[in-house]
Formats: structure tokens, C-alpha cells, sequence
């Protein structure tokens, strides 16, 4: 509580004060009516699937056949849960290395011109729109893997090479950032006592930054699991588990940007549909849960 | 602090500006729908080439993104004809635009499938409801990377290589190669037409098929991947693929308007119920010479007036 002012006279400022106070809470509360209400969406579009059809959660989610529009329909998710966590994490195994180095270039390394000419390439990667990415991996990517390795260039190889560009800057940056707040004195120290500049970097500063380097390698890889153009443009979208690498298979969010419009509201499809969107929600709130654990380590 | 709270600011703003911009678009599609009444002597006559100039009101159209192009080119000849109408057409998809013209969200919604079959079930009642308007036709051809070595495929042929029976060019006398389909997704209406009228069946997908809904990846992959099958509609066509015959007769708009090319279907723009006046303009409108012979042609669509055959939601087929 306030406490009143003396004086009944009331202030400009005390006006002033008041408005932008409201205004402040009026937004704040919007914001949670907001997220509220869209997570209440999902979830009551995504559960009617297991409440009003007949489709048991294990068969949703360890189904391994799709078949919506089969005359005995079929639900069957895993196919795009393996998808989406297959692409995911080879992303995330290709982009990590390239952007760990990249970030230790522009702090260690080079600082000076170094950082002057990756940051703006790095910053220009973020701001590509991933219609120019998916575009780019139909044209360059995908004739590449056809030309180079068995199957038809198509397929999760190809997906999670999209992908890796596309998250690079997200890991990239989180961990410039990490290295560059590094303690002067830390690294002072190490030299001191004789380290080499390898020897500084791989003993003493990856260590004291690796939590706050897996957090932008979960960030990047939170990106990854959400995108959707790019990825459905060159993974193939066939509903099925793949057997290798350079096969066609499909993720949540190729499988819904591809249906979505299709289908009517209210259909046990688009009922599906939405179910996959609350997968990809509840995975959502799993990386935010990583990155918050990730950033309690990360204190020093 | 300062950045927390602009940043705030920001996302507050643009979701205030959202919700704003949501109920005007409500507010339009209120008057569209309230408007008739007003103007009793539009004419019912689709020959007529110019709309009496009285009419006013807005449309919102929504729904498939292959009927889009048409009827955005269309609303725009019709809006300079009619200075007081104000139409809006969006995409979404067909299953979009079903939906929301049956729960009056929307004054027009564009499919590329009968609204029977979408609407099933709990749903079917509101099928009822609506209004079909077919304004245009979509032929669709199958289509083959150029080195497989086939000119035409029989039905049958068609199935095999659908339903995974067949897995090699060579098995229906075309080069030794294997062949790779590319699919469109279980609820594309492309693939709803090409299976009813092209294989006479539903299909299963096939392992290590392709799919894709846009018909610009479609013919680019089709193009570019030895061995590649697809189908496309007419308006797609050029020489990077190769069109295949369709138990010996040929893709072309001829064949379709006379009825000897089957695989079609019509592009339909619903209305729930009768439409009100300004509505019933604008779609008296699309189905006038000038739209029919210009836009609808131009766009690569057949015009639905020039059918010498028509179908109904059965797929039964009568000459006109």
C-alpha cells in the first residue's frame, strides 16, 4: 500500500504516477489473460481427441500408423514425435560444435575484428525468413544429398541440416554472450600460472560456461522443435518412422502447417491435429523448465 | 528494468492492436451480413457484364489457397465496378473456409471439395446449410520426372504404382528405374480428386513416399528426382515434367470440357443459405463471360460454365 500524502492537494506527478501504473498493470494483466487462455485453447482442442473419441493416449502417442482419413481411422503420432525429436537433436549436434567455436573466435580468439565481422553474418542468419531457408535447402541441399549419398535427398539429413544453419545464431549468441561475462580474472590467472591459450579455453573457461552454453544449445534446439516451413519443405512429410537418415519422414509441425487448413474444426482429424500442437506446447514448456534449471547453475 | 518494461509495453501494445484489429474485422462481416434489402433490383442474370451501381456492403471470403488467386482478381474488377463494395478474401485451406461459413464467420467459403465431404458426421447437418456455387473446374494430370520413360498410364497401371503394387518403371514399360511418388497429404483436396477420379480408390501412403501440398514443390521435386511421380493440376504443367495420358487420353482442357478426361473436380465458393444481396452480385459476377473467359482461363482454370458434363457430390456424371 501507498502511503497517502499529507497534503488533500493532489500532484501532477502523483497523476502522472497513477496512469502509467494502471496502464502497467492493465498490459501485465492482458498478457496473462492472454497466455492463459491460448494454453487453455490447446489443451481443451488437444485432450477432446483422447475424451470424445476413441483414441487411448498410448495410441496417440506409440501408434506408429497415421491414417486419418482411412475408413477406419488410425492416430497414431510417433512417427512425428520421433520426427520432430530426431531432426531436433542431430540439429543440435551439428550447430553446437560450429557455433561454440564460433563464439570462442569472437571473444578469445579475434575479439577486435573477429567480432566486427561475425556478429553482423551471425546477426543476418537470425533474420532470414525460414521460407528462404527451406527454399535454399530445396535447391541447394537436397540435389547435394541426392547427387552424394543413397535415397533421394529428401528426407531427415536434410531436414536437420536446415535446421543446424537456422539455430546457429541462437546458440552462437547466447554463448558470446556467456563468454565475453566471463571474469576477467579467471583467465588472468590461468595465464599466470603458465596455461597456454588452448589450455585456458578447454580447462578454464568452457567449464565455468558450460551451463550457460547448453542453455543457448536448448534454446537453439527449442527453436528447432517448433519450426515448421523450412523443415516441411525438405524432410519429405511420409508418415512413417524413418529407417535411415536419407528417408522421407515427417515432424509435428510439418504435419500440422500441412493439414491444418484441410481440415474441418471440430473433426476428430483436426481434433488430432490440435493434440500434436498440445505435444508440442507441453515440449515447450519442458525447455523453458531446462533453460530456468540450466540458468540456477549457472551462477558463479 | 527499463528494457523489461518497454519490452512489456511492446507485447501488450501489439496484442491490444490485435484483439482491435479481430473485432473490426467482426464489426465488417456484422454489416455484410445485415446489408441486404437494400438494393432489390440487382439482377439475377449471370450474362449481365456490369452489376447495377447501387450495391454496397463487404464480403469476406475465406478458405482454399487454389481458389484464391481467382477470386482475389475477381473481387478486384468487381470492386472497381462498385465503389461501395468491399470485399476481402483470405486463404487458409478448404476445411478453413467450410468451417468458418458454416459457423457464419465468413460470408463466402471457398472449397476445393464437395462441403459433404468434409462436414461428416456430427457435422453433416451443417452441410446442409450451405449454398454451392461452382464457379470454376480443376483438371488434374499425372505427371512423371521426363527419364522414366512412360507416355501414358492405364488406371490400373495408376493403382499398382499408388498402392506400392508396382515399384519399378519398368514394370509398366518404362525405363529400369525405381519409382519414387510424390504424394499430397491425406486431406489435400488434390489428392481427394486424383484418388476418386483417377484411381476410383482410397490409397494408403507408401513408405518413403514423398509429400508436399504446394503444387510449385510438387513439380519442382517431380522435375528434379529420377523416377519421380506426382500429379498436378493443369494450370502447372510445362516442359521441366512430363505429362502422362490417362488410359490413352490426353490432360488437355478440350478433353475435360467434353467429358472424355475424367480426372476434375469443381472449385466451389459456399454460402449459408441464400446469399444476401451484395454477395449474390459478386457471385453472379464470377459466373459472368467476362470472368468465365477471362480471369478463369487466364489462371489456368476451365471454365464451369463451358462444362459440357456435370457432376454431383456422388461423382455420378450426366451430360448437360
Amino acid at each position: 500500500m501507498r502511503v497517502k500524502p499529507k497534503k488533500s492537494r493532489i500532484e501532477k506527478h502523483h497523476i502522472e504516477d497513477f496512469i502509467g501504473r494502471s496502464y502497467m498493470s492493465f498490459c501485465v494483466l492482458l498478457l496473462i489473460v492472454i497466455i492463459i487462455s491460448m494454453v487453455y485453447f490447446v489443451a481443451s482442442k488437444g485432450l477432446s481427441t483422447f475424451f470424445s473419441g476413441n483414441v487411448s493416449v498410448a495410441d496417440f502417442l506409440f501408434g506408429r500408423k497415421w491414417a486419418p482419413e482411412a475408413d477406419t481411422p488410425l492416430y497414431g503420432a510417433l512417427p512425428f514425435i520421433s520426427g520432430s525429436f530426431l531432426v531436433t537433436l542431430l540439429a543440435a549436434l551439428i550447430a553446437s560444435p560450429l557455433s561454440i567455436c564460433a563464439a570462442l573466435f569472437m571473444t578469445e580468439i579475434v575479439p577486435g575484428w573477429g567480432k566486427k565481422l561475425l556478429q553482423p553474418v551471425i546477426e543476418l542468419l537470425a533474420g532470414i525468413p525460414s521460407v528462404v531457408y527451406g527454399f535454399i535447402g530445396l535447391s541447394v541441399i537436397v540435389p547435394f544429398l541426392r547427387n552424394t549419398l543413397p535415397g533421394q535427398g529428401i528426407g531427415v539429413a536434410a531436414g536437420a541440416l536446415v535446421l543446424s544453419v537456422m539455430i546457429l545464431p541462437t546458440i552462437t549468441s547466447v554463448a558470446a554472450d556467456a563468454l565475453a561475462s566471463l571474469p576477467q580474472n579467471l583467465k588472468e590467472s590461468s595465464f599466470a600460472l603458465g596455461a597456454t591459450r588452448w589450455q585456458t579455453i578447454s580447462r578454464v573457461i568452457i567449464p565455468t560456461t558450460f551451463p550457460a552454453i547448453m542453455t543457448g544449445i536448448v534454446l537453439g534446439m527449442a527453436r528447432a522443435f517448433g519450426e515448421a516451413l523450412a523443415v516441411q519443405m525438405v524432410i519429405g512429410n511420409a508418415p512413417f518412422v524413418p529407417k535411415s537418415l536419407f528417408e522421407s519422414a515427417s515432424t509435428l509441425t510439418s504435419v500440422i502447417t500441412l493439414s491444418m487448413g484441410n481440415t474441418t474444426m471440430n473433426s476428430p482429424h483436426n481434433n488430432a491435429l490440435w493434440s500434436m500442437a498440445l505435444v508440442l506446447m507441453v515440449m515447450t514448456f519442458v525447455f523453458v523448465f531446462l533453460v530456468r534449471l540450466l540458468e540456477r547453475r549457472n551462477k558463479i | 528494468m527499463q528494457f523489461k518494461k518497454s519490452w512489456v509495453m511492446t507485447l501488450a501494445l501489439t496484442s491490444v492492436l490485435a484483439l482491435s484489429a479481430c473485432g473490426n474485422n467482426n464489426g465488417t462481416n456484422n454489416a455484410a451480413t445485415n446489408n441486404g434489402g437494400t438494393n432489390a433490383g440487382a439482377t439475377n442474370a449471370p450474362t449481365e457484364t456490369t452489376a447495377p451501381a447501387a450495391i454496397s456492403g463487404s464480403i469476406l471470403a475465406s478458405g482454399s489457397t487454389a481458389l484464391q488467386p481467382l477470386v482475389e482478381m475477381a473481387a478486384e474488377k468487381f470492386m472497381e465496378a462498385n465503389a461501395d463494395v468491399d470485399i476481402q478474401v483470405q486463404g487458409g485451406g478448404s476445411g478453413t473456409g467450410l468451417t468458418q461459413v458454416a459457423e457464419k464467420q465468413v460470408d463466402i467459403g471457398n472449397s476445393d471439395v464437395f462441403a459433404e465431404e468434409k462436414l461428416k458426421d456430427a457435422d453433416a447437418e451443417k452441410a446442409k446449410a450451405l449454398v454451392d456455387h461452382q464457379v470454376a473446374v480443376v483438371a488434374i494430370a499425372a505427371v512423371s520426372n521426363p527419364d522414366a520413360g512412360v507416355d501414358g498410364l492405364t488406371k490400373q497401371q495408376l493403382v499398382d504404382i499408388f498402392t506400392g503394387k508396382v515399384k519399378n518403371w519398368s514394370e509398366v514399360g518404362g525405363a529400369d528405374q525405381k519409382i519414387q511418388i510424390i504424394n499430397r497429404p491425406g486431406s489435400s483436396g488434390t489428392r481427394a480428386t486424383f484418388e476418386s477420379f483417377a484411381l476410383g480408390q482410397k490409397t494408403e501412403d507408401q513408405g518413403g513416399s514423398i509429400q508436399e501440398d504446394s503444387s510449385g514443390t510438387v513439380k519442382k521435386l517431380v522435375g528434379e528426382t529420377p523416377g519421380a511421380i506426382g500429379y498436378l493440376a493443369l494450370s502447372y504443367l510445362d516442359d521441366s515434367i512430363k505429362v502422362l495420358t490417362y488410359d490413352g487420353v490426353e490432360p488437355s482442357v478440350d478433353n475435360v470440357i467434353a467429358g472424355k478426361y475424367p480426372v476434375w473436380a469443381y472449385e466451389h465458393m459456399y454460402t449459408n443459405g441464400e446469399p444476401t444481396e451484395v454477395v449474390k452480385a459478386f457471385l453472379d459476377f464470377m459466373m459472368t463471360e467476362e470472368v468465365q473467359t477471362g480471369e478463369v482461363v487466364e489462371l489456368g482454370y476451365i471454365p464451369a460454365s463451358q462444362m459440357q458434363v456435370a457432376r454431383d457430390v456422388e461423382g455420378n456424371v450426366t451430360t448437360k
